[in-house]
């Protein structure tokens, strides 16, 4: 059986996958923005605080995702918890360390005249330092999402959800007819989804980078 | 709308203390600020005057003293809700970029809570103010404006919500000379319609000269060495750290002080209107111009004659050479003849004495010596001004180290 032929038997099965691919992908990374914008926000104004945020997050970009996901399922069992907990550690790093770099780098006298022109804390980092922030931030996330493509394939390992199953099955029948088919069906998938990923970055930095600050 | 006209500012024993500093960086301030005055903190870098005017709006906490703003006492008032009834304006503009012009303007009156409408119409009226189309500029971004359109619009957005007083850091500083005159003429054009009162810092004494009603000169620890009005800091320094800071302006005040009788005047021919004339011929031929000076019968400087003009008088004098139209007596001021001197085509002008009677002439050349001079013994003066301004600060130093050592401590030496 060719690989288009292949393809075309298995369709259904395979938009599944990537449907759910994709879907986990973009839950975590909601997540890991979330986490790791409020982690740089919490921290970026102490020297120490951000480097602790840094250095931690980094170290768990370190461990191998097949040992991590390892490591996860006798503490929350297979399925979709390890991989989403796993999914949102490593897409911390890129987004709490841009979101650090972006909001010190906001011009100290800008911050001055936010300050005095009367903006209380709040307003200050949500209508000044945020959106001064967001473009290196929106660049972390952009990375983050091109690698939790890659390391949602392992997530299969703990039976998750995603075309880490289509490789895993290539990979596990390996000499029988479909194995090879298998394994580059779920990578074109990947890659495809990858590129989608990024297209639709492109777009939303158009939609949410001020035109004043846009390079 | 009506505008806020100002309201009173008073610093009663302002004090900053930075932690892990060993001095105050400003040292017990005391300064009213009248309603509706322009007053200018000018002083050398470092002296503190920065930190003064960010403790009205308490960018910087005071560590003692009180601040009052009109009838109430603002020291303890939540610094949000305070800094909105004080406008702000600093160096270089200080816009935010990813807002436009109209977000920017608009950012204080919609904190207060001001309607949409009524916000629409405040920023094409500030835009109007400011002498910015409001239809030009109303959608464009900060790095889409000149640097001194923005410090405009950066006006624009600290006079916004109508506040009665106005903090301007070095607004001025980041623009070119030309542009910063523009803005430094609107914004005395600016007060002169909204009679706001502003506290105004910056390093350059002309500026503070051109926009202040009153000038306050800062020493180190912000120490107010002099606060007076412009002219009287000019022509009545209180001491060598003030006259030392006025620096080139005392030039220009010399020139006011100094008399055309005190400069020497140079001799130009001259010639009677009845003298024959052969000998004015001889005389302009001899002479080393080719003009000399015609003078009336009651020897007042009468006409210019050149060379040409004698050809062509053929025989009269009647209609040849030009009128002497502007003369200087000999107690006018320097400024006055180079003034004179300036407007006259051929850049000379004849002096006269008490009853109008020729004495001699000055001209750009003669002037300008003596501006040299003037300028040179000046210069020398400030430097032995500076030399013992220097030692005499040595000098307190070691007291005050001395004066530690003996368990006294504090300010000493200083007068």
């Amino acid at each position: 059986m060719s690989f288009w032929e292949y393809v075309g038997t298995r369709h259904a099965q395979l938009l599944t996958d990537t449907y759910q691919h994709a879907s986990v992908v973009f839950q975590c990374m909601v997540l890991a923005t979330v986490l790791g914008v409020l982690i740089g926000v919490v921290t970026y104004g102490s020297e120490w605080a951000g480097g602790l945020a840094t250095t931690s997050t980094a170290t768990v970009l370190t461990i191998p995702s097949l040992a991590l996901i390892g490591l996860l399922i006798p503490v929350v069992g297979l399925g979709v918890p390890p991989t989403v907990i796993a999914l949102t550690l490593y897409g911390l790093l890129p987004v709490v360390r841009n979101a650090i770099v972006g909001l010190r780098g906001v011009d100290p006298a800008l911050v001055d005249a936010a300050k005095g022109i009367g903006m209380s804390r709040t307003a200050r980092l949500v209508r000044v330092e945020l959106p001064l922030a967001w473009p290196p931030i929106l660049t972390g996330i952009r990375v983050a999402t091109q690698m939790l493509m890659g390391i949602a394939a392992i997530a299969a390992f703990a039976s998750g959800p995603g075309l880490g199953n289509e490789i895993f099955r290539g990979i596990a029948s390996l000499g029988s007819a479909n194995s090879l088919n298998q394994v580059l069906a779920g990578t074109v998938g990947i890659v495809i989804l990858a590129l989608l990923f990024d297209a639709a970055y492109v777009l939303i930095g158009r939609l949410t980078i001020s035109r004043g600050i846009r390079a | 709308m009506t505008a806020t006209s100002g309201a009173r500012i008073h610093l009663e024993n302002l004090t900053k203390i930075y932690p892990g500093s060993t001095g105050p960086a400003v040292d017990n301030v005391n300064l009213e600020v009248r309603a509706g005055e322009t007053v200018i903190f000018v002083g050398p870098s470092g002296c503190g005057k920065s930190t003064t005017l960010k403790m009205i709006n308490r960018l910087i906490e005071p560590t003692s003293g009180r601040i009052r703003i009109g009838d109430e006492d603002v020291t303890d008032m939540d610094p949000v809700r305070l800094r909105r009834k004080i406008g702000y304006a600093i160096q270089a503009s200080g816009l935010f970029p990813h807002m436009t012009v109209a977000q920017n303007i608009a950012l204080v009156p919609k904190m207060i809570g001001w309607s949409r409408a009524r916000v629409g119409s405040r920023v094409e009226e500030m835009l109007d103010l400011v002498g910015l189309d409001p239809g030009e500029f109303h959608g464009r971004y900060p790095r889409q404006l000149s640097g001194g359109q923005q410090q405009r619009v950066g006006v624009a957005r600290a006079l916004a919500a109508d506040p009665p007083v106005l903090l301007m850091d070095e607004p001025f500083g980041a623009v070119d000379p030309i542009t910063r005159d523009h803005l430094q003429d609107e914004l005395i054009r600016l007060q002169h319609e909204l009679h706001k009162t502003i506290c105004f810092v910056t390093h350059d004494f002309d500026e503070a000269i051109k926009l202040g009603d009153r000038i306050a000169v800062l020493r180190e620890r912000s120490h107010i060495a002099q606060f007076d009005t412009p002219e009287a800091i000019l022509t009545n320094p209180t001491d060598d750290f003030v006259s030392g800071f006025v620096g080139a302006g005392a030039a220009l005040k010399r020139l006011n002080l100094t008399r055309v009788r005190d400069v020497g005047v140079v001799d130009f021919p001259t010639a009677g209107v009845d003298d024959p004339l052969q000998d004015i011929f001889d005389t302009l031929r001899s002479g080393a111009t080719n003009e000399l000076l015609l003078l009336d019968r009651n020897r007042r400087p009468y006409k210019w004659l050149r060379r040409g003009d004698l050809s062509r008088a053929k025989g009269s004098l009647a209609r040849a050479g030009t009128l002497v139209t502007d003369t200087v007596t000999r107690d006018a001021t320097l400024r006055d003849a180079l003034e004179a001197v300036l407007t006259d085509n051929a850049g000379r002008v004849a002096v006269t004495g008490r009853r109008g009677e020729y004495t001699g002439v000055v001209d750009v050349e003669t002037l300008m010596n003596n501006v040299h001079e003037l300028l040179e013994a000046d210069r020398l003066e400030a430097l032995a001004h500076q030399h013992d301004l220097q030692e005499q600060r040595e000098r307190e130093t070691r007291l005050a180290q001395e004066g530690l050592d003996t368990g006294e401590g504090g300010p000493g030496g200083r007068a």
